[in-house]
This record gives C-alpha cells, sequence and structure tokens, in this order.
C-alpha cells in the first residue's frame, strides 16, 4: 500500500493539488486558453470518433477470430497485440512509414495533419475491443443460439436479440478503455501529426510544452482534465465490470 | 498396513472436456467478415510494420551494425534494457504482493485499491511524468528537496525512469495474476496446511507454483512495456546524451535529426523485441490452457 | 473420546451456523455428521481441522486443547468435496506433500507412498497429474494423501459428493472396509441418511446449527429423538396423533382392531413389489401407506375401497409434533 502511495497516488494527488493551487480562475483560464481548448477540444472529438470505429471493427475482428476458422488466423491474433507491446514512439514511425512518406508505396501523406492523429489513435487503441469482446464470445455458448434457431429466429434476429446483449458490456468496457487510451496518447503523434498548434496538437502535447516552458501549473491544470477524463473511465469500468461478473 | 480388499472400482476415464468446434457453416457474410478483418489489419498493422523491417534492411545489415557502433546508442540501449529489468523486478514482486491482497484478504476500501490499478492504463503518459515530477523533483518536489539534500537524485537520473516506468506497467502483472488466483481458490492451500504446511511453504509449493504462467506472461508484458514506454521517461528524464536517453527517445531524436536510416534501425530491434514478447506469449498461453 | 467440542457457537454475519454445539467423537470410530444442507455440519469439521474459527468454544483433539492451534499443527486428515489436489504435482507427489513437510528421510517416503498407492489402487498412476484421472480416483488420492500422514483424525467433508450414483456407492462401501483395516478415528459430512445409516458406526445429526441426536443408526432409526429426526432418516406418515414410517402401519379392510381409523384409499402406486398408497382418513388426514403387493391383492384393494388404519406392533412412533405436520 505504502509502496503504491509513494508511486503512484501521492504524486497524483500532488498534480491536483499543483493545479488548484493558483485558485479557481487561474485553472480555468488556463484550460480555457484558446490553444489548450482547440487540443482538448481536438483529442476528445478524435478519441470518440476513434472509439466508434473500434465499436464497430473491434467485435467483428473479435467475430472472426473466434467463430471463423482459415489459414493465418494465428497470424492475425499476434497482430492484434502489435499495437500494445510496440512502443509508441516506434508505432509512430510505423504509420508514418506508410501513410505519411513521400515516397509511401500508397501515395498517401497526411503527416502533420488531422487525420494522423486519427489514425495513430485507431492504431493504439485496436486492442482493447478486441480482447475485452474475444473471451466473452468464446464464453457464449452455442446452444443459445441454436436454441434461438429452433424457435423460429433468423441469424440477423438471433444476433440482434441474443449475442449482441450478452457482448454490450464488454463492448462498452473496451470502448472506455480504447477512449481513454486514445485521450491520453502522445508517444506516437510525436513524430507523425507535427503537433502543429490549433491543428494536430493534442492535449498531452500541450502538457509537455508547458512543462518545457517551466509553467508547471498550466501543465498540471490541462493534466487534472485528463485525470479526470481517467478517473471517469476507471468508474465506468468498475460498474462495467460488475455488470459482466453478474451477468456470469 | 494391509492392503484392503476392494473390487477393481470400474469408472468411465475422465472425459476430456472439449469444447465445440466452432460452427463452420460458410456464408458469403462468413467470407466478407474475414476479407474485412483481415484487410483492416493488414493496412493498419501489418504493412506499416513490415516497411519498417524493409527500410531497416534498405541497405543490408550495415544500419544496425553502424547503430552498434555509435556509443551513445548502446549506451541508450542499455540504459533501456537496465531500466526494464527493474521495472520487471519491481512489478512481480510487488504484483504477487498486491495480488494476493486483494485475492485473499478483506479489507475497507479494497474496491477503490482494485480500481485505482488501473490508472496507469489510462493516464497519459505525459500526465505520470509530471506527477512524478512534481513530488520527487530536486528543485521544488514534496519529497524530491529532501531526498536531493541526502544526495539521492530522483528527476533526471536513472531512479526517476525506472519509476516513471514501472508506474505504467504496474497493471499488467496485477491483471494477469488476479484471474488465476481468483480460479485456484483456497481448497488447495487449506489441504496443504492440513497437511501441516505452515504460510511459507504453502506459498512456495502451492501458490507460487499455481500461479507461474500468470507471472511468465506477466513478465513478457511488462518487459514489452518498460522496454517501450517513452512519453513519461521523456518528462522525467531530463534526454540527457549519453546518461539518461533510453533508445526510444534516440528513435525520436535521430527521426528528427534527419537520421531516418538510424531511426528505422533502432525502432526495428525495439520491435523486434516487443514482438518477440507477444509471440512467445501467444505460443506458450495455449499449451497452458490444453 | 477423540474429539470433544463444547460449546460450539459460530455466526457468519447474521446468520447463525452453530449454536452452543457440544460433540462428543468416539476413538477409533467412523462417526457421520448427517444433515441437510447449510445446516451447519460442514462448518463443524472444518472448524474442527482448524480451516475456519469458532467465535467461543473449545474444541480438543486426543486431550490436547486445540481451539487456537492453526490447522498444520493440528495433525488431522481434511478430505475436501472437490478433492483439492494439487494441480501441478503428480499422484505421487500429492500423497508425499505432507511426509516431504515433516522431513521424512527420502527412502522413508518413497516406501510410504508406495504403500499407500497400493492402499487406494493408483500404484499404476503414481506418475500421472491429477487431471488425468477420474473424479473418484482423484479423491481416492486425496483420501491417500491425508492418510499419509498418519493423522490423529481424519475429517471427510461431504467426500463423495461429487461423483455420481454407482462410484459413490462404490467408494462408500470400500470406506466402510478401509477404515476397518486403517482404525483411525474418522468423521464425515454427508446430508444422505443412507449413506450415513450404511457406513457410519455413529451418527450425529445436525440442523439449523444444532445437534438433534446423537446414536448408533439403529437407535437413531428406531428410536429417533424428534419428528426432524425420523423425518430425516425416512419415509414419515402421521395417523391420528402420531408419526410413523407408512410400511410400519397396518391395514384392513374391516374394523377388526380397536383404535382403527377408517378412510378411504385414494391414490394407489404400484412400484415393484411395493404399493403406495394414499388414504384420506375420516378425521380428514391423508396417511401414506406401503404395502405389499400380495397383501394389496389378497385384500382386493382399489382406489375408492374403504380401510381400517392401525400402526402395527413394535412400530417406531414418536407423538406428533404441532409444527410438523
Amino acid at each position: 500500500m505504502i509502496w503504491f502511495s509513494a508511486l503512484v497516488l501521492i504524486p497524483l494527488v500532488a498534480v491536483v493539488v499543483t493545479a488548484i493551487d493558483g485558485g479557481w480562475t487561474v485553472f480555468w483560464n488556463t484550460i480555457t486558453n484558446g490553444q489548450t481548448m482547440s487540443a482538448i477540444k481536438l483529442t476528445v472529438f478524435t478519441a470518440a470518433g476513434v472509439t466508434l470505429v473500434n465499436v464497430i471493427m473491434g467485435p467483428l475482428i473479435a467475430w472472426v477470430l473466434v467463430r471463423d476458422r482459415f489459414w493465418g488466423k494465428s497470424v492475425l491474433e499476434v497482430m492484434i497485440d502489435i499495437p500494445f507491446a510496440l512502443p509508441t514512439i516506434v508505432a509512430g514511425l510505423v504509420l508514418l512509414s506508410l501513410y505519411g512518406n513521400a515516397d509511401s508505396p500508397l501515395g498517401i501523406d497526411i503527416a502533420n495533419e488531422r487525420p494522423a492523429v486519427f489514425l495513430a489513435f485507431l492504431f493504439v487503441t485496436l486492442p482493447f475491443v478486441v480482447r475485452m469482446v474475444q473471451p466473452v464470445l468464446e464464453e457464449l455458448e452455442l446452444d443459445v443460439e441454436e436454441a434461438a434457431a429452433s424457435l423460429g429466429a433468423s441469424r440477423m434476429t438471433t444476433f440482434r436479440r441474443i449475442i449482441l446483449p450478452s457482448l454490450t458490456p464488454a463492448i462498452a468496457a473496451g470502448a472506455a478503455l480504447s477512449f481513454a487510451r486514445g485521450v491520453s496518447e502522445y508517444g506516437s503523434l510525436v513524430l507523425l501529426s507535427g503537433n502543429l498548434p490549433f491543428k494536430t496538437e493534442v492535449t498531452s502535447v500541450r502538457i509537455l510544452s508547458s512543462i518545457e516552458n517551466d509553467n508547471v501549473a498550466a501543465a498540471a491544470a490541462v493534466a487534472t482534465v485528463l485525470l479526470a477524463i481517467s478517473l471517469a473511465v476507471i468508474v465506468l469500468l468498475d460498474v462495467l465490470q460488475r455488470r459482466v461478473a453478474a451477468r456470469g | 498396513m494391509a492392503d484392503t480388499l476392494m473390487p477393481e472400482i470400474v469408472e468411465a476415464p475422465p472425459v476430456e472436456e472439449r469444447r465445440r468446434a466452432p460452427r463452420v457453416g460458410r456464408t458469403p457474410t462468413t467470407y466478407v467478415l474475414r476479407f474485412v478483418a483481415t484487410a483492416y489489419l493488414f493496412l493498419l498493422v501489418a504493412w506499416p510494420v513490415s516497411l519498417v523491417v524493409t527500410r531497416t534492411f534498405d541497405g543490408g545489415f550495415a544500419s544496425i551494425q553502424s547503430l552498434l557502433e555509435d556509443p551513445d546508442t548502446v549506451v541508450a540501449l542499455q540504459l533501456s534494457a537496465y531500466v526494464a529489468f527493474f521495472s520487471v523486478l519491481i512489478n512481480t514482486l510487488f504484483g504477487v504482493g498486491i495480488s494476493l491482497l486483494l485475492v485473499r484478504q478483506q479489507f475497507p476500501g479494497k474496491r477503490v485499491l482494485n480500481a485505482l490499478l488501473d490508472i496507469p492504463l489510462s493516464v497519459s503518459p505525459i500526465v505520470v511524468g509530471l506527477a512524478l515530477v512534481l513530488v520527487y523533483s530536486g528543485r521544488n518536489g514534496w519529497f524530491g528537496s529532501a531526498l536531493s539534500s541526502i544526495g539521492f537524485q530522483v528527476i533526471f537520473s536513472t531512479p526517476g525512469i525506472i519509476m516513471a516506468t514501472t508506474f505504467v506497467a504496474l497493471p499488467l502483472m496485477i491483471r494477469e495474476i488476479v484471474p488465476v488466483l481468483e480460479e485456484i481458490g483456497i481448497e488447495q492451500e487449506q489441504a496443504a496446511q492440513s497437511l501441516g504446511a505452515n504460510a511459507m511453504q504453502r506459498f512456495w509449493r502451492i501458490t507460487l507454483p499455481s500461479i507461474k504462467w500468470g507471472i511468465v506472461y506477466g513478465v513478457v508484458l511488462t518487459l514489452a512495456r518498460s522496454l517501450g514506454e517513452f512519453g513519461a521517461v521523456k518528462v522525467v528524464s531530463g534526454n540527457v546524451l549519453g546518461q539518461t536517453r533510453t533508445a526510444t527517445l534516440v528513435v525520436e531524436e535521430k527521426y528528427l535529426n534527419f537520421d531516418q536510416q538510424g531511426a528505422y534501425a533502432t525502432a526495428f530491434l525495439l520491435a523486434m523485441v516487443s514482438v518477440a514478447c507477444i509471440v512467445v506469449v501467444a505460443i506458450i498461453r495455449p499449451k497452458n490452457h490444453a | 473420546m477423540s474429539i470433544e467440542v463444547r460449546g460450539l457457537n459460530k455466526k457468519f454475519g447474521d446468520f447463525v451456523a452453530l449454536e452452543d454445539v457440544n460433540v462428543s467423537i468416539p476413538t477409533g470410530q467412523l462417526t457421520a455428521l448427517l444433515g441437510p444442507s447449510g445446516g451447519g455440519k460442514s462448518t463443524l469439521l472444518r472448524i474442527i481441522a482448524g480451516l475456519e474459527k469458532g467465535d467461543s468454544g473449545t474444541v480438543n483433539i486426543e486431550g490436547v486443547d486445540a481451539t487456537h492451534l492453526p490447522a498444520q499443527k493440528r495433525n488431522v486428515g481434511f478430505v475436501f468435496q472437490h478433492y483439492a489436489v494439487f494441480k501441478h504435482m503428480t499422484v505421487a507427489k500429492n500423497v508425499a506433500f505432507g511426509l516431504e513437510i515433516r522431513k521424512r528421510p527420502k527412502d522413508e517416503i518413497a516406501h510410504r507412498v508406495d504403500e499407500l498407492l497400493k492402499l487406494v489402487h493408483l500404484s499404476q498412476f503414481s506418475h500421472r497429474l491429477p487431471s488425468q484421472l477420474s473424479g473418484g480416483q482423484r479423491q481416492r488420492m486425496a483420501l491417500a494423501r491425508a492418510l499419509a500422514v498418519e493423522p490423529s483424525v481424519l475429517l471427510l467433508d461431504e467426500p463423495f459428493g461429487a461423483l455420481d450414483a454407482k462410484v459413490r456407492k462404490e467408494l462408500r462401501d470400500w470406506l466402510r472396509r478401509l477404515h476397518d483395516d486403517v482404525h483411525v478415528t474418522t468423521v464425515f459430512v454427508t446430508h444422505d441418511q443412507e449413506e450415513a445409516l450404511e457406513v457410519a458406526d455413529e451418527i450425529v445429526v445436525v440442523n439449523e446449527g444444532r445437534v438433534e441426536q446423537v446414536g448408533t443408526p439403529d437407535e437413531l432409526y428406531d428410536e429417533p429423538a424428534n419428528d426432524f429426526v425420523m423425518s430425516f432418516l425416512g419415509e414419515v406418515t402421521h395417523l391420528g396423533g402420531v408419526s410413523l414410517r407408512p410400511h410400519d402401519i397396518e391395514l384392513d379392510t374391516r374394523p377388526r382392531l380397536a383404535g382403527g381409523v377408517e378412510g378411504t384409499v385414494s391414490r394407489m402406486v404400484r412400484i415393484g413389489f411395493e404399493v403406495r398408497l394414499t388414504v384420506l382418513t375420516v378425521d380428514g388426514d391423508e396417511v401414506s401407506v406401503v404395502i405389499t403387493r400380495t397383501h394389496a391383492r389378497s385384500y382386493g384393494l382399489e382406489e375408492g375401497s374403504t380401510v381400517w388404519l392401525t400402526p402395527a406392533d413394535g412400530a417406531t412412533v414418536i407423538p406428533r409434533m404441532v409444527a410438523a405436520s
């Protein structure tokens, strides 16, 4: 406990304390500053958009991994984990090589553009929904689906009425994680987005530049906003996990 | 003790619980889904990653070789390995301890602790770095001044990097061990206790062997995460060439200095390690479940 | 006496698991703790083993006050319902565990493990992992493991509860024979009255946290202390003001005996050699009666027949409790 406090809790409390040290108005002015606000907006909206994509693609990929069988499936399995294991800075470099390069084989160059931020988030958040949904889908008994079919449900109806409701908590939990990860992402953007103020600068970068300018109070203020988002996600996760367990 | 006469008890051999094979009824939808998933992963992961590999070897092994001849890079790689080693060590020891606490003990605030353990997964690494600087910075941190007055520098030196790395990788070990502990339950330990084993013997002979694989996965994941941490390290390290610059910082540095070959080569080395880590996990995991 | 439990109380939150329990378990005997699920018998066993702590009261094992001894110091063997095998050890290693903890010499351990595996008929499986054994084999291994340390008492918690009916019956017979050979004081928990009656020397009936009665199977069956014990050990019906067994009722088609109760056969079910009757008496009671098929045929019984019922001579009869019906 002491170890956990010294390493995690006290430092995080320090962030919040530093943020509100200067009073509420200072805090408010810092985060509503034009450049900061634009960074926060970009981060939150992009993370939300990416989460939406994951909510669709995640279960789809999980479904293919669990229910389909074909040669090379195990390679796909490994690919899911790569974004999680790859150092974020390397992830940025990796994406840059295909999508942000003058000699990109696809002829796409979105480096320093907003889609680059979207792409980076998409990459680093890939595993979350898939890995949350996969075990639930594996546990799901075929019997139940067959029972539904025997009662006259079409495959579409079975999916909508039987499968989807059991997956919902897992999808939601994965979405929450992927949103949190998106909002807090930094490493993969450094090389990819160019960190242009008002354009591709995300919240984490904003905090870092405050730190580098020795404006610790401002950095702490913005960090507090991110912390609040993380905390909200964690509370949501806790509630969702309880619901998943209750269904078990 | 005489042999007890007993008619040989006839009992069916244990039936392997076999999961029913997934339905292989293939409709056009199956193929569409398969195609979409594969294409998505190919464009997002496989192709970009493979490009890094080909770029690295554009000029044969020369780029890797020149990398390993650059003393600053070698120092950075060594530092990364050193930091990762300690992060794995610390997280393993405390991870096992905290997992046992969470699963086997009842105490007030358990639910809160459980939820808070996920913080490092969802907090921005930059915020992690900032938080550590605020508390442990030698200039004006809460504890930092006291520590630096006794000559112990945390921020802008190796201990800070280790702390940051340990922080971000903290939940990985715990999240691997807790489910295993929950699944094995306490009956085996109670049986050992009734056979005369004390707490230490129960831990070494029963608990530890049972969670062995959980720990192995945890170590592999923690290792991958520790080697790759960038944001938090960037804030706390000060990025001093040859002293506190880790391998991930080298990648950025080289790329921004238009040394693309060097950046790709370093990235390749890091990617190799992390891909090796997940391949190891992928290979040993199913065996253990069989 | 081998185990003496005095004034034992145990609560889980608001739930009273054991209330002022006093039990003496005789040395060298096979004793059953019998009762319905949730009645506290497993809790009692676990407190004796030291796996659970009583709120108050004392536990004395072989003359030693064990109330505050941790489980590993009590020298009891414990067998769990779900076997609690050490999954990562071979069968032989499982059995050797307690001896290794006691740091016995290697060759002694090997010899003893050999002997025990022979005793439980698992010699050919000694190098297998528990996952390769069937449920019955795992439980026999667990039994050998518990016996290995030569415990002063052997405690079994629903040992056959997780096995299917046929294996359960075979293992039950085997346990009885094993006990006749080994003679270690043995206590086993069961909710199956047939199992208790068949195997045990002595039965302790536990219900709702209290000991209802202690006695040999015959004593319990013939002289149940109350309605609960009587109904738990077998089927019970009520005739007039008494409770008795359906097969202890004599039936006649004429009012031959004094005190006979008149009634009408409302249902008749034939099961093999038995005929089970439901008789609606003139007092408004529904009485179950079991007679042989031959008997029923000789009276020419059918649904609607008028009959007179009397308790048979020598039948176990106890006054009917108001609460029970």
